[in-house]
């Protein structure tokens, strides 16, 4: 059976922690292994909190969306912002780039997100906002009995 | 929420954080850490993640920049007592060709002489 969730929320740094342990408690119920609701947990507060800093820049007023999607042995996340955009994904993606370094940002964002799970989307447009789409195959899902 | 707790040995500053280093916490620690290197003499960091439950890549970022602060001025900077998940954060950017990374705060502080 398919599971899906939705969350909505102020883009404030206070609901990053908010997001991640949100989306770690309805994870939970496909009983993933510590590592993997570890990764889960850092993925989303990477993409909660780019969507923040750079979708946003800071602005409170902006709004994040959170889909989460349980299949019988894998997880979807979306990660949605109406922010400024990405201007070059390629660009974005590689490991410590960053368009932010004045704010001690490491750009090891994207590359931890395709280092934790097994797919990664990035769909933007400039002035319009960022979509992030995440999928991981929980490695111990064989069968689940509900 | 994040907890930090300076120790001065010496000229070490030793800082163990407690709890989760994300961007709303790291603010905190950035501060907190630069008000100390300002206000005292010191030359070294150790930084003990024993009790850090969580961290994502804007800790990367604040620890990164105060291993700058303190190379500048001759320094040295020391991790210990690291989660798995933690150091797999820290392989991926490459920290660890910068960093001396010991077990126990115990050898951390005397690889820089002051245990
Ligand atoms: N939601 C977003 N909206 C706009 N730009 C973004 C978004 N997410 C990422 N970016 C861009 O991609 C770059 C790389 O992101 P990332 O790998 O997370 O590194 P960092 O957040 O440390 O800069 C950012 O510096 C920013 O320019
Ligand atoms: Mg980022």
């Amino acid at each position: 059976m398919t599971n899906e969730m939705k969350l909505e929320f102020s883009a404030v740094s206070e609901n990053e922690a908010f997001a991640r342990v949100s989306v770690g408690a309805f994870v939970a119920q496909m009983d993933p292994t510590m590592d993997e609701l570890t990764e889960i947990k850092t993925v989303v507060s990477e993409a909660v909190t780019n969507a923040i800093i750079h979708g946003y820049e800071e602005n409170p007023n902006g709004k994040i969306t959170i889909l989460a999607k349980l299949e019988e042995e894998s997880i979807e996340l979306t990660i949605v912002d109406t922010g400024r955009g990405i201007e070059d994904i390629e660009q974005a993606k590689e490991p410590l780039f960053t368009t932010k370094p004045e704010l001690e940002r490491s750009g090891m964002g994207f590359t931890i997100m395709e280092n934790f799970m097994d797919e990664v989307e990035i769909t933007s447009k400039v002035g319009a906002g960022t979509t992030v789409y995440l999928k991981k195959r929980l490695a111990t899902k064989k069968s689940i009995c509900y | 929420m994040l907890t930090v707790n300076f120790a001065q040995k010496q000229d070490v500053l030793l800082i163990r954080l407690k709890g989760e280093l994300d961007h709303h916490s790291a603010k905190q620690l950035r501060e907190k850490t630069d008000h100390y290197l300002q206000e005292k003499d010191v030359k070294h960091i150790v930084l003990n993640l024993e009790e850090l439950t969580f961290m994502d890549s804007s800790g990367i970022g604040v620890i990164l920049g105060r291993y700058k602060e303190v190379q500048r001025a001759g320094g040295e900077m020391v991790v210990c007592s690291i989660s798995t998940p933690i150091k797999r954060l820290f392989e991926m950017s490459g920290l660890f060709k910068i960093l001396r990374l010991e077990h126990r705060e115990s050898d951390a502080l005397r690889q820089l002489g002051v245990a």
